[in-house]
This record gives C-alpha cells, sequence and structure tokens, in this order.
C-alpha cells in the first residue's frame, strides 16, 4: 500500500542524482529490497511506472535485488540465510537470534548515459 | 554510460527526521512508543484504558493517525491529556514529518511519554522510523494466529506484542498459544502480553513493561546521546 510513496522517494533520489551530471539522463535505477520490508515487487514496478511518466523519467528502468533475511550465529560466527523461520545455525546448530539483513530498503546505484538526440530509450522491465 | 552508487537508504529523508526527532526525545527525556495493528484490533482501546489507569498529572500525551475523522483524538482527549489527532487524507502510515509538524507546539520538556497510535495496518507502518524507543504490535484474538507469519515485518520490528481482546477467548476459535508462538518464530526476543480492556485483565501487566521499558530507556540515554 505504500509502494506509491516508495516508488516516489526513489524517483526523488533519480532525479537529485542526474542534476549532477547535466548533458545526461538517468537510464536505470537500482533498489536493494529486504524480504522483511513488506513491499510487493510487482506493485513498487506498476507505482514506479506511473510516477516516472508524471516526472519525465519514462523510460527509466528499475532493478530490484532482492535481500534474503540472515541471521548471524554469535557462536561459532558463522552468516546464513534463514528459510521458513528457522533459525538454527546449519553448522552447530545453536539458536541465532541476530538477524544482520533482510529488512534492507536501499538505492544501490543509478546509471546515467550521454543524452543523444537519437537516443531510444530502453523499455522499462 | 555511467554507473553511480548511490549505497544510501530509500527513505533517507523520512530516517533522517526520525534520528532527529530520537535525538529530541532524547536531549528531553521523553520515551515515544509507536503502536502498529491492523484496524480495529483495539490500539484506541487500550490508549483509553492506559490513560485512566494514570495517575492525574502524569506528563503523557498522545499523537493519534487515522486516514480520515477525528474520533480517536476525541475519545482520547475525555481523559485530560494532551492528544492531537494527524489525519493522513489517505496515506496508510504515519511518517516522521508528520509527527514533526504535529509536535511542534508542544514543550517536549512537559512529557514523560509519548504514544504514538498509527494508522490501523500491519504493512507499511513498518517501513517508516518516526523517532520511537519502541515499536509494539497489538494483535487481537479476532484475528488469525498465523498474522505474525503473514505480516512478519511489523513483529520483526516490535518488542513487545500485545495479545488484545482475551476476554474473547472462550469465544472464538483462537490459539492464543500458537499466535505467541508464531510472534517468537518470526521475532524469538519478541515480549508478549496478554490483555483484556473489558475485563482489564493484563492491564497491569502492560502498565509495568512501559515503567520497566521506560526506565530501561532513560539509563541507556547518556550513552545513545554521544
Amino acid at each position: 500500500m505504500h509502494e506509491m510513496s516508495i516508488a516516489n522517494s526513489i524517483l526523488e533520489a533519480v532525479q537529485k542524482e542526474a542534476r549532477r551530471y547535466p548533458g545526461s539522463r538517468a537510464t536505470k535505477v537500482a533498489v536493494r529490497i529486504g524480504e522483511l520490508a513488506a513491499l510487493d515487487g510487482e506493485s513498487l514496478r506498476f507505482c514506479f511506472e506511473v510516477l516516472a511518466g508524471e516526472m519525465e523519467l519514462k523510460d527509466l528502468e528499475l532493478e530490484i535485488e532482492w535481500c534474503p533475511r540472515r541471521h548471524r550465529c554469535a557462536r561459532c560466527d558463522r552468516t546464513f540465510v534463514v528459510r521458513d523461520y528457522e533459525f538454527r545455525c546449519p553448522t552447530c546448530q545453536e539458536l541465532a537470534p541476530e538477524c544482520v539483513s533482510g529488512d534492507e530498503l536501499e538505492l544501490a546505484y543509478v546509471e546515467v548515459e550521454h543524452d543523444e538526440p537519437s537516443a531510444v530509450g530502453k523499455e522499462s522491465s | 554510460m555511467n554507473r553511480v552508487p548511490l549505497e544510501k537508504k530509500v527513505l533517507s529523508e523520512n530516517d533522517r527526521l526520525a534520528a532527529s526527532l530520537r535525538e529530541r526525545f532524547q536531549q528531553h527525556g521523553v520515551f515515544c512508543v509507536n503502536l502498529i495493528s491492523s484496524p480495529g484490533s483495539g490500539k484506541t482501546t487500550l490508549l483509553e484504558r492506559t490513560l485512566e489507569a494514570l495517575p492525574r498529572g502524569s506528563r503523557v500525551a498522545v499523537l493519534t493517525g487515522d486516514i480520515q475523522t477525528e474520533n480517536d483524538a476525541a475519545r482520547l482527549k475525555r481523559f485530560g491529556f494532551p492528544v492531537k489527532q494527524i489525519t493522513t487524507g489517505g496515506t496508510c502510515h504515519l511518517d516522521a514529518r508528520m509527527i514533526e509538524r504535529h509536535l511542534a507546539d508542544w514543550n517536549l520538556d512537559d512529557l514523560d511519554i509519548l504514544f504514538i497510535e498509527n494508522v490501523g495496518n500491519l504493512v507499511c507502518p513498518s517501513s517508516y522510523d518516526l523517532g520511537e524507543a519502541a515499536k509494539i504490535v497489538v494483535l487481537s484474538v479476532t484475528e488469525g494466529e498465523d498474522k505474525p507469519l503473514k505480516y512478519p515485518s511489523i513483529f520483526f520490528k516490535s518488542e513487545l506484542m500485545v495479545l488484545s481482546k482475551i476476554d474473547l477467548l472462550p469465544h472464538v476459535p483462537f490459539d492464543a498459544h500458537l499466535a505467541e508462538e508464531n510472534a517468537r518464530r518470526v521475532h524469538p526476543e519478541m515480549e508478549i502480553v496478554r490483555v483484556s480492556c473489558m475485563t482489564r485483565i493484563g492491564l497491569a501487566a502492560w502498565l509495568t513493561w512501559l515503567e520497566q521499558r521506560r526506565t530501561a530507556y532513560l539509563a541507556q540515554k547518556p550513552e545513545v546521546v554521544i
């Protein structure tokens, strides 16, 4: 439900970044989203496309990297991906409640290219 | 083509405002909690019973969020503490800017506890830091025991789960142990209190949790302020 405001924040960050490169335009933005971030990818893409069109960024591609929930074992220091809420360390079977990633909601990078009159923008995926 | 690394949070503006709120709360010794639940699970009633139980003269205030209406603020104002309604006009969550704006004419030195009642929604409020010391999730026994598994984000980020409406347990097919087990599957260190605002069972445990958590918050204050 809050995908619209998330999409808006992503696009604002892209606009801000693009202003640092006069004569260029942003073609792609990559974000990292954790499985605990409570975001729906389809919905985010939809909102992103609608808003990007309104903000004259309509050919901007959105890449989403999904980040699984990872816990760290205090005993053996191993970091492992948690599936089905199984918090036991696969190595030493210790219960490892310390969550080290999985709630990311981060901008990774923006790709910009020099604007040429003949350039054809990429389709959003 | 030029790839520019950004390496920052999508909600960095909200996070920046929330960090500044958190610092202000710490400076003024205000213990702020953010109550989150689906609509109708009893956040406002829990706050009514809480305000009713507090001694007159307690330095407590409430910000209550809804998409429309001032109904909750009207209910909560009856207890004589400062209460403000935040009407989001369609937005499904509160954000740090709304909190900052609505705090503008309150003097934080006059407060010990600030309750924020978020918009009824188990999803979106979990993404928005409001500068609170603790998130609290309320789950009522008229919902499903599997809510923590379906909406893990908010259960993962909350320190306390208030299991509400427990007076209805004899009348509904709700397995309270299973609900608590599910909450701890998502968040192994989750603290839990069972409360009925009708019979008032569990209210003392809830008030004790608040007081103990506030004491812990004040004790850690000097470290955090550095």
